[in-house]
């Protein structure tokens, strides 16, 4: 297919995260993974439960379009009740990083100096917690050496090694389990939990994803499979689901 | 029956320098403005401000009231992050003591519940950890007998202290007299534990009605502030403004979008703060309503 985007196979491959999940809150960030969650939903992810965004879980699937008044909320999620979700387990989140490391640490709350931050970012936000109590994976738009390096700033999702390093207490449901970016998808599958490239995107070269790491990539070197088109029937779904096509803004292609 | 009604500058008045303020609401939703208003024009100091942050934080910590934060963000929800926050952090010119949202959550709980800590997950491997090293873990205790969990046998958890407050102030939609509470719009977000955690609790409403009539408002379940959470209630009409409180008013996002803009750069912000927070509240809010009607 000729007229498949990059933002295209970004979607599919956030979409991918979430197979396999059952019955888990997904709670995506960023307009790509919104859109493949529901995509997931609609197709081989059928039980995912999506929120409002506010204090309710929806009934159905809304599209990226669908207005607030629309929504047809099933039951009553406040804050509190959030947490309570994310403590239990049951949720796989998609979270955006400014900058993850070599072994899946995430920053969102700010580069350089935590004290006197060269620029301040959104803050740790829920991060900690999510990233050792359920399953966490990233999407990251703009993949290049600030964005993929060699260990970040300030640790707000924790990583494979720094799980490890504290215990069970923070390893026992530490999950992380992919990152997407615009240039390819990424996991841990590594004996000592490294990120991997799992596959890259159609037009991308290993060059290009190497170039752009600021880090040695497991599995670079090897034979990497290329990450799959949407379907036909995916392709329509989503149009239907992204009509404004805001997925194609996100990604820097 | 006592009548707690009071005004928002008598409230301000018993807020101290030095003291740790708790700040109800959630990034830029229901957030009690009006006081904060109010504190802007007060000689008042070294703040620790606790709260789920939006424009409080912002606008406290530029005026020079504020030495610390305990947060996990400060946000305006449409708009990302509030640009008053992001020159203070830049500039080195507060404290931070960053924490998980979840974490906030129990050291609120703790406090409200006297206890001096509560565990937790959250935390542990991050930099909510190695930033503040005053910070503590746990060793789980059940390591045999009947409720051991094996898996669970060597775990460290993480401490979160109990966040107490001297003064917690939080917004609602209605109140009665005697201190109890309603918020209709879709989440009262933590403020019960916010007004639990404080040694003197204030709550402000956009309308104070006569004790025991809250169930004439909407529906009881609605009424999560009890009268036992509250020292002090202040009727201030539009006083969340403006920030989310429906259905008494949504976001005011046209003016947001005014404030976050006009705040990027010293003389628009100059020209910002000369209308809009030069004065009292009343002229606060028909500089607004010109505003308004200028757009």
């Amino acid at each position: 297919m000729s007229d498949v985007t990059r933002a295209d196979i970004c979607t599919i491959a956030c979409a991918e995260a979430w197979r396999g999940d059952g019955e888990v809150m997904a709670s995506p960030f960023g307009s790509v993974p919104a859109l493949g969650a529901r995509l997931a939903k609609s197709t081989f992810a059928p039980d995912l439960v999506l929120t409002d965004g506010e204090a309710a879980l929806v009934h159905g699937i809304p599209t990226l379009a669908t207005r607030p008044d629309e929504l047809v909320r099933e039951s009553y999620v406040p804050y509190k009740t959030i947490f309570a979700i994310v403590w239990s387990g049951r949720r796989h989140i998609m979270m955006m990083a400014s900058q993850v490391d070599q072994f899946g640490n995430q920053n969102i709350a700010a580069i350089g100096d935590h004290a006197k931050p060269k620029a301040q970012l959104v803050g740790v936000r829920g991060a900690p917690g999510n990233s050792v109590n359920h399953a966490t994976s990233y999407w990251v738009p703009d993949h290049n050496p600030r964005s993929f390096v060699a260990s970040v700033d300030v640790v707000c999702g924790v990583g494979n090694d720094r799980a490890a390093a504290a215990g069970p207490g923070a390893s026992r449901f530490h999950d992380l389990r992919r990152v997407v970016s615009n240039l390819g998808v990424f996991d841990f599958a590594t004996p000592d939990g490294s990120m991997r490239i799992a596959s890259v995107h159609p037009g991308v070269t290993l060059d290009e994803v190497a170039a752009a790491t600021g880090f040695a990539l497991a599995g670079i070197d090897g034979d990497v499979p290329v990450t799959r088109e949407p379907t036909e029937a995916e392709a329509a779904l989503l149009a239907e689901l992204d009509p404004k096509s805001l997925r194609e803004r996100e990604v820097s292609a | 029956m006592a009548d707690k009604q009071t005004t928002v500058s008598a409230m301000a008045d018993e807020i101290e320098s030095g003291m740790t303020l708790g700040i109800g609401g959630w990034g830029s939703r229901r957030k009690p403005m009006a006081l904060v208003r109010e504190l802007l024009h007060r000689d008042v100091t070294d703040l620790t401000l606790v709260s789920y942050g939006g424009p409080d934080v912002g606008l406290l910590v530029d005026a020079g009231k504020v030495s610390k934060v305990i947060c996990g963000f400060v946000t305006l929800d449409s708009i990302a992050l509030d640009p008053l926050w992001r020159a203070a952090r830049q500039a080195g010119a507060v404290e931070l003591t960053e924490v998980d949202e979840g974490l906030f959550y129990l050291g609120l709980q703790a406090a409200a519940w006297r206890v001096p800590f509560l565990p937790a997950r959250a935390g542990l491997g991050s930099a909510v950890q190695s930033e503040t090293p005053a910070f503590r873990t746990v060793a789980n205790p059940y390591v045999d007998g009947p409720f051991a969990d094996p898996e669970d046998a060597g775990a460290e958890l993480f401490a979160m202290p109990a966040l107490r407050l001297d003064v917690a102030a939080v917004h609602v939609n209605v109140a009665d007299t005697a201190g109890s509470g309603m918020v209709l719009g879709p989440d009262a977000h933590f403020d019960d534990l916010f007004l639990g955690a404080a040694a003197r609790r204030f709550m402000t409403a956009d309308q104070v009605v006569p004790a025991g009539t809250l169930a004439d408002h909407g529906p009881l379940e609605r009424a999560t502030i009890h009268r036992l959470l509250t020292d002090k209630v202040a009727e201030t009409p539009n006083g969340a403004h403006f920030t989310a409180n429906p259905p008494s008013a949504p976001r005011d996002e046209a003016f947001q979008k005014h404030y976050a803009a006009s705040a990027k750069d010293p003389e628009t912000w100059a020209a910002f703060k000369e209308r809009f927070l030069s004065g009292d509240e009343s002229a606060y809010q028909s500089a607004v309503e010109t505003w308004r009607s200028e757009q």
